[in-house]
């Protein structure tokens, strides 16, 4: 757990969240806060509704009940543009890449919002838009030190191994240098290098910036050793909210993992 | 041993960004520009240039169009043509019945008629995807070909519908005659190609300044994997038109070009599905998603028929097989029907890939790996 | 009215001939998930065929018998050099794969058998039915009306394949996910060449009856291009919707013909015709934006 940070008020409450798909209900009832500058993590058994919970979060999926706010405005429906330019900005659990193009140019995307110029100006070039490509080049590449991937800058990123893609779908996010970071398992499918390394980019994330950081992760030990605060959910419901020591002993918690029939 | 980049470094991002960051392609492609500023008009006979290099100057241009958008953007379109019509007719018009209007000024205003026509055509590409937006811009290559035929306004009422296109005339130079420059005869075709040239080597710069920045990064992106682009923050909508209307643009400033630097009639049969289709062939031969390609899919497209036309018959004579009249055609559509399948399979990114992976080669020849 | 329904009921016999090209689209895109765009070449191809053979002498059934071996004979080729190599790729260039197929197949065509339009005769005149214009004074070709039962019993003896026989589940299978049916030992490629080899059944009954209507010309491929808004209206995955889609472009199509171009006339004063080249497509593409997935078709949910 990090310590010397100050956390702050709730920057996201979502209040009785429900969704579902068709006959499925994905979510029900669901509410929650996350704090300024916490690590919070989302944990539970598969199919318990988390990757649902970010997707409302950031406007992918619209709850048919309940609302979420987000820095004091209260939304209903958001659209995924307007979360991206309210400063939440996510990765995928099935990693979402751009497989036409190369690490430089994923990250590039991030910082597409930033971008000024319009097409005519880039269709010039020179001015304006080659000014703003390489101020932008310049961050982007303070995102690519701060993860250690120089060397695959240009490397297109279907060719690279999954571990890395990952890391480059974090950098993408990063580049938009956001207020919240929804990461949506990011260390699935890793070795313990691997993750040891994403557990020190994401306390690092947080450290240097004061990212809020909301994450999925199955990793009971990542998830303890990272966050401030843990919600579990369970067929689509809280069953339990608190620091990782309360939730680990929590019995409902328990149960559900082990699948006792409740 | 020659395409080595050592020594070669580039310490800023500027030197990095560079279209060409290598130097010996720096060189290459100062002597491919001078070869075709200078070279060509100087040695060029008419034939050449008016059969070979000139519509493929034009069909570059349009292959450029449909690349950025079906190559770069990912919207399938079968429409090219119309949108060529659209520029055509649009050209013919201007200088028909505005005064004194400058022929570029038509071109441009030509290629802004056929960016809106391909705005509206590109609406339904909001909700529709895929071969669905295929059948969508089949309904625009129909309907626009349809009207321009049918409502004699576009035509100046033409009774034949087949209406020639005006003499391209700038500051009073006639690119449809033959001039003494410097006492140098200059004629009609060199002109004409040296305009032509001009327009689509801006054009096509222009085209790499726009897929190297954020515009192009935005079309990529809704391409590969629209949900992602949205959840960065990409507007959706907004990419999905402008690569409509900048593609468009395109094909109607080749479609204007194609009138008036080549066929030299304005003709709504000249603008078919097949020049729609052959402009895809173009893509997906030369490579989807790259500038080059658009130019290497254009010249094999425009020269391997005259190949076929010129070897087929020896050829045959050579085998012993008598040739049918129509036979070379017809082995145009196998030929380009089995190219089209072969490239899909094992080279999907087209002859650009393939020079990449040549000039890959290269750098460690002599050496194997 | 009695023009009206005269003008609709021919429509709609000529929308089942467009139902008749789209049956064979609807079946290849069932079992393997490929929008095949040769489908109006195969149809021109099977026609210039037959006509081809009955011109050297041979009788009309047993040009058609060994023309079926030949579909078949290209379905297996299709198979092995078009789908095999492209196995994994995604729908679009399949599709496009399918344009150089038509490409490929119209040129074999002609190449074989010459670019001249032919007339087929196969034995049932296109002359009014005489007891309908007797009593009711409309003309109602013989030719439509047969086709249409023609039609009718392929339709439903292809519905009973799909749904009852053992294979017909499987080409379902098959269509829904070519991992999954791999997995439980159903063999992707015989299934791919029946499911070629049937549309090319139904490309040989298409040909014959659009080419003893129409005469056997190139333009035979551009019906292909028709059948697109076909199965835009009816779906793509959807037997019924193939037939539905097909009157209702038939029906649509004439009727606009005579229609709207009064229409016109009044707003900008010239007279036009030949609507039909556009009007479907047009018509396509409002549905398209109303109900992406067609009348019968599945809509598609993705998950992030």
């Amino acid at each position: 757990m990090a310590a010397g940070r100050n956390i702050g008020e709730p920057v996201l409450i979502a209040e009785d969240v429900s969704l579902s798909f068709g006959g499925v209900r994905a979510l029900q009832n669901v509410s929650f806060d996350v704090r300024q500058h916490e690590i919070r993590a989302i944990i539970g058994p598969n199919g318990a509704g988390k990757s649902s919970m970010l997707n409302v979060i950031n406007g992918v999926y619209h709850p048919q009940v309940g609302t979420v706010t987000f820095k004091g405005r209260t939304r209903k429906h958001v659209h995924p543009h307007e979360a991206a330019e309210q400063g939440i900005a996510r990765t995928f659990q099935n990693i979402a890449l751009f497989r036409g193009m190369s690490v430089l140019d994923n990250i590039m995307t991030g910082r597409n919002l930033k971008m000024r110029t319009n097409f005519l100006q880039q269709a010039v070039w020179l001015g304006p838009a080659r000014r703003e490509e390489l101020e932008h080049r310049r961050r982007v590449e303070e995102v690519i030190d701060f993860l250690e991937i120089q060397h695959i800058r240009k490397t297109p990123v279907g060719r690279l191994p999954y571990g890395l893609q990952k890391r480059v779908e974090l950098g993408r996010a990063l580049a938009a240098e956001p207020e919240m970071l929804l990461l949506d398992e990011p260390m699935a499918g890793m070795n313990t290098e691997e993750k040891q390394d994403m557990c020190r980019f994401i306390l690092d994330v947080n450290d240097q910036f004061g990212t809020t950081i909301v994450l999925i992760e199955h990793d009971m030990g990542v998830v303890m050793d990272l966050s401030d605060r843990v919600l579990v959910l369970d067929y689509g419901r809280k069953i339990a909210d608190g620091t990782p020591d309360e939730v680990r002993g929590n019995r409902q918690v328990i149960d559900a993992y082990l699948g006792v029939a409740h | 041993m020659f395409y080595r980049e050592a020594g070669q470094f580039r310490t800023t991002y500027a030197a990095d960004q560079q279209i060409f960051p290598i130097r010996q392609d720096r060189i290459a492609v100062v002597a491919v520009l001078l070869v075709a500023f200078v070279g060509v008009p100087l040695v060029g006979n008419e034939y050449w240039l008016k059969a070979i290099l000139i519509p493929f100057l034009i069909f570059s241009l349009a292959a450029l169009g449909l690349n950025i958008l079906t190559g770069y953007a990912g919207q399938l379109s079968l429409g090219t043509a119309a949108f060529m019509a659209v520029g055509a007719f649009a050209a013919y018009n201007f200088q028909l019945r505005v005064g004194g209007m400058p022929i570029l000024v038509s071109f441009a205003l030509s290629g802004l008629c056929a960016a809106l026509v391909g705005i509206v055509f590109g609406l339904p590409s909001l909700r529709i995807k895929g071969f669905y937006l295929a059948v969508a811009t089949l309904a625009c290559q129909f309907f626009v070909v349809w009207a321009l035929n049918k409502f004699p306004w576009f035509s100046n009422n033409s009774s034949s519908g087949v209406i020639s296109a005006q003499a391209i005339r700038i500051l009073g130079y006639d690119f449809g005659a033959p001039h003494r420059i410097l006492g140098v005869s200059v004629a009609p075709e060199v002109s004409t190609y040296l305009l032509v040239l001009v327009i689509v080597s801006l054009l096509a710069l222009a085209a790499k300044n726009m897929v190297r920045s954020s515009a192009g990064r935005a079309w990529m992106a809704v391409r590969d994997m629209d949900v992602a682009a949205a959840v960065i923050g990409i507007p959706i909508m907004r990419t999905k038109l402008l690569a409509f209307a900048v593609s468009s643009f395109y094909c109607g400033v080749a479609g204007a070009l194609y009138a008036f630097a080549y066929l030299g009639t304005v003709e709504p049969e000249a603008f078919t599905l097949d020049l729609s289709f052959r402009i895809l062939f173009m893509i997906i031969i030369g490579g989807v998603g790259s500038i080059l390609g658009s130019f290497l899919g254009a010249g094999f497209i425009v020269l391997f028929p005259i190949f076929l036309n010129t070897y087929a018959e020896p050829f045959a004579r050579l085998l012993r097989i008598e040739l049918p009249p129509g036979m070379v055609s017809n082995l145009e559509l196998v030929i380009f029907g089995g190219l089209i399948v072969f490239f899909l399979a094992v080279e999907p990114l087209g002859l650009a890939r393939l020079w990449q992976i040549t000039k890959e080669k290269l750098r460690l020849w002599p050496f194997p790996h | 009215m009695q023009f009206f329904f005269e003008v609709l009921i021919g429509g709609l016999l000529a929308g089942v001939m467009y139902s008749l090209v789209a049956l064979g689209f609807v079946l290849i895109y069932k079992a393997s998930g490929v929008f095949n765009f040769a489908q109006g070449s195969m149809v021109f191809f099977a026609a210039l065929t037959t006509v081809g053979l009955v011109e050297s002498g041979m009788p009309l059934l047993a040009a058609a018998g060994i023309t079926l071996v030949a579909m078949i004979a290209l379905a297996v080729l299709i198979e092995r050099f078009v789908l095999r190599p492209l196995v994994n790729q995604p729908q679009i260039t399949l599709f496009m794969a399918t344009i150089g197929l038509a490409f490929f197949i119209e040129g074999l065509a002609q190449g074989a058998w010459g670019a001249n339009v032919r007339g087929l005769d196969i034995g049932i005149e296109d002359a009014p039915i005489e007891w309908i214009s007797d009593s009711t004074g409309m003309a109602i070709s013989k030719f439509d009306l047969a086709a249409a039962g023609i039609c009718a019993v392929l339709v439903s003896t292809l519905a009973l394949f799909f749904s009852k026989t053992r294979i017909g589940r499987a080409l379902r299978a098959v269509a829904d996910d070519h991992q999954g049916a791999l997995a439980v030992g159903i063999p992707l490629r015989q299934i791919w060449v029946i499911v070629w080899g049937v549309a090319g059944f139904v490309a040989l009954v298409s040909g014959l009856l659009w080419g003893a209507r129409n005469g056997v010309q190139f333009a035979l491929t551009f019906v292909a291009l028709k059948a697109l808004p076909v199965l835009i209206l009816g779906g793509f995955e959807s037997v019924a919707g193939a037939i539905v889609g097909g009157l209702i472009i038939g029906a649509s199509e004439k009727l606009a013909e005579i229609y709207i171009p009064p229409v016109i006339h009044g707003w900008f004063g010239v007279t036009v015709n030949g609507l039909e080249a556009w009007f479907p497509y047009v018509l396509a593409l409002l549905f398209l934006l109303v109900r992406p997935e067609g009348l019968f078709g599945e809509k598609h949910i993705d998950r992030v």
